[in-house]
């Protein structure tokens, strides 16, 4: 049955034979490990082409709701964020591969005659490789996406003609909107693809015309088959990376930050890893002759490359001969780690707000509300008040507040109130929203308590807090990402050591205010 | 076994298990429902004042949709029967056989499909043309003096 399905194909189509005439090709009998590389890089794509599929499914290529609906991959659809972190560091391995396959050729020397060309494909295929990493990052638009991609722009605007390349990329002036946002996802799903696929193809032909070159002394010995002993390499090359894929997957979790906001004058852009050693050899290059560091240095690089099998002309190939070859890839591989490890040495650690969760009622709403919630819970006002229930008292969740009620009105009718106690109770029943009400039934009580020493000790006459507060002193949202809970804990006992300068009084509360402010402090998100 | 059949034989295990461990999360992720919070709510759409018993009424009304990653209102349609002083009947507004949109027909007193030429009685039971099933409804109730409806309880069920 099988049979004589494979040979009606075979018949009508010679895809049986073609396959066949494919595998049989005849390589070195050098031939090894040393080549897998090439089948490695091709699978990698080929994934990628599948995993950008099945993303695209759920995704909308425009500014805004890229995000959302990305979000709405990463936290409503299943296996959603596998798909996404697979295409991610399918990503960052592929430009490994590509890397490591550029790396042996160069090292082997098999870009000598007659294989320039096929080097040159491989070139351009690096540079392919490239432009997806950098179209596809600005397509989850939070604002990593957007500062990264914005840096990449003006970058690229320093070169001869950038204003022109700027305006094909649809981010004239620099400014990324909906127009670059288009031109990036048109150019990653339709252009770079098919560009890939068929450089992928011409780049294969080459090596099939030229024959995988042989190393010295080789050129006598009988050949080999490329299947199967070649294609288990292969094969067993392709796994091992898949199994590297799988455990980034499963273990190193894929960020997606807050969506992209322009007005964020507190974000730190920093590229990829891949580009980190660029980022890094720019800030060596200042004023004028940042040119030099951005553009003309990564062209000289290109170019060098490009031109390589024509500078190098001699004809050793043993790899023990080829002295420079070894030395200036370790120089470069040398340089590049130099640059990537000072980049992520000297750039501040930027602890991202997450994205993909959503924050809690209680996190959203002003201190001395949630300070509020805190005396009714403590000062046994819900024995009479009760929540969703009008008896003895009147429900405070619903309850109409009579005009001539205030602060003052409250510490005398209960004389064991203090004046932050009665106004964050005023504070709570004045502006009852979804969130606050909310908050009432679920703000874990450490929080409420911090929240009710933020009141008491009138932390929002000098900080702002979810939009409530004066601004003398800095703005308490998201300040986990800027200090932790030592750094904290400190500054509350001598402000004056920690930010050399502040204005800050010193406060010294007792262990359990100090732990309850701190944990209260540290959960409000930016 | 040969030495080719050898490596043929785990060149095709190999390549199997990762085209099956990239197939499987890509299965999962076509077939599986979206996680959503699920909404159960009543909508008030119509006035009892505007409804005569036994005449069916068109009722334009808004609801909030989860549309993929988005929160959509929209504006939608059902056909509401008064069937006596205190019930409501609430009909989805798509014919059961290819989801046209049908409307009443006052002199024949039948819902009528202008695709295929369904009809349905009053009570939603189909009298004529190709629909498989009654029309389908919404939870309907009444409070006081509105019409509220629920889930569509073909979805439901």
């Amino acid at each position: 049955m099988f049979r004589a399905a494979l040979s009606w194909i075979e018949d009508r189509t010679g895809l049986v034979s073609a396959i066949r005439h494919f595998l049989d090709e005849d390589i070195p009998a050098s031939a090894g490990w040393h080549q897998v590389l090439g089948s490695v890089a091709v699978f990698a794509f080929l994934l990628q082409v599948f995993t950008g599929f099945l993303l695209a499914l759920n995704y909308a290529p425009t500014p805004g709701e890229a995000w959302d609906s990305l979000r709405y991959i990463v936290t409503q659809v299943t296996a959603g964020s596998i798909m996404r972190a697979m295409h991610h560091w399918g990503a960052s391995l592929m430009i490994v591969v590509v890397g490591l396959h550029m790396a042996q050729t160069f090292l082997w020397g098999t870009y000598k005659k007659p294989r320039e060309a096929t080097w040159i494909a491989g070139v351009v295929l690096l540079l392919l490789t490239l432009a997806f990493g950098l179209s596809g990052y600005l397509l989850t638009w939070d604002n990593r996406a957007y500062w990264g991609t914005m840096v990449t722009t003006r970058i690229m605007s320093l070169a001869p003609g950038g204003s022109f390349l700027l305006r094909v990329l649809g981010a004239e002036g620099g400014s990324i909107g909906r127009v670059a946002f288009a031109r990036f996802y048109s150019a990653h799903v339709t252009l770079l693809p098919l560009a890939m696929l068929g450089l992928i193809v011409l780049h294969v032909f080459l090596v099939r015309k030229h024959g995988v070159a042989p190393a010295p002394g080789d050129e006598l010995l009988p050949k080999k088959k490329f299947f199967p002993e070649q294609v288990f390499k292969d094969t067993i090359a392709i796994f091992a990376w898949c199994v590297v894929l799988a455990l980034m997957v499963a273990l190193v979790k894929v960020p997606l930050g807050r969506l992209a906001d322009p007005t964020d004058t507190s974000y730190v852009p920093r590229p990829e890893w891949y580009f980190l050693f660029l980022f890094q050899a720019l800030k060596v290059f200042q004023g004028p002759l940042e040119v030099v560091g951005a553009v003309v240095l990564p062209g000289l690089a290109v170019a060098f490359l490009v031109v390589l099998p024509f500078i190098d002309r001699g004809t050793a190939v043993r790899i023990r001969q080829r002295t420079a070859a070894i030395c200036s890839t370790c120089a470069a591989a040398l340089l590049w780690t130099g640059l990537t490890a000072t980049a992520v040495a000297t750039t501040p650690r930027q602890i991202e707000e997450d994205g993909a969760t959503e924050a809690q009622s209680w996190q959203k709403i002003p201190a001395a509300q949630l300070a509020g919630i805190d005396v009714l819970r403590h000062q046994n006002c819900g024995n009479c008040h009760t929540p969703g229930r009008s008896t003895a008292a009147p429900d405070l969740t619903t309850a109409i507040i009579p005009k001539d009620r205030d602060a003052a009105w409250l510490m005398d009718h209960f004389k064991n109130l203090s004046s932050p106690q009665a106004k964050a109770v005023m504070a709570l029943v004045g502006n009852r929203t979804a969130d606050v009400l909310d908050a009432w039934r679920t703000a874990p009580d450490d929080v409420t308590r911090g929240a009710m020493v933020f009141q008491a000790n009138g932390c929002s006459d000098c900080h702002a807090l979810n939009g409530v507060g004066a601004k003398v002193g800095p703005t308490l949202n998201g300040l986990r990402l800027r200090h932790d809970r030592k750094w904290v804990e400190a500054h509350f006992a001598d402000p004056d050591k920690l930010s050399p300068g502040s204005e800050m009084p010193p406060y010294v509360f007792n262990a359990q205010d100090l732990n309850n402010i701190t944990t209260y402090l540290l959960s409000i998100p930016k | 076994m040969t030495r080719r059949s050898f490596y043929t034989t785990l060149i095709n295990l190999i390549g199997g298990l990762i085209a099956t461990a990239a197939a499987i999360p890509a299965a999962i992720y076509l077939i599986g429902k979206p996680k959503r919070p699920i909404t159960r709510d009543w909508i008030e759409v119509a006035d009892l004042t505007q409804l005569q018993i036994g005449e069916p009424a068109e009722i334009v009304y808004n609801r909030e949709r989860l549309d993929g990653w988005r929160k959509i209102d929209e504006k939608t349609t059902t056909w509401l029967v008064r069937t006596n002083e205190d019930s409501v009947v609430a009909y989805d507004p798509a014919c059961t056989h290819l989801g046209c949109a049908y409307h009443w027909d006052t002199t024949a007193k039948l819902f009528e499909c202008p695709c295929h030429g369904s009809s349905f009685a009053l009570d939603g039971k189909v009298t004529a043309g190709p629909a498989p099933r009654a029309l389908d409804r919404y939870a309907a109730k009444i409070e006081g003096q509105k019409v509220l409806i629920g889930p569509n309880q073909k979805e439901s069920a």
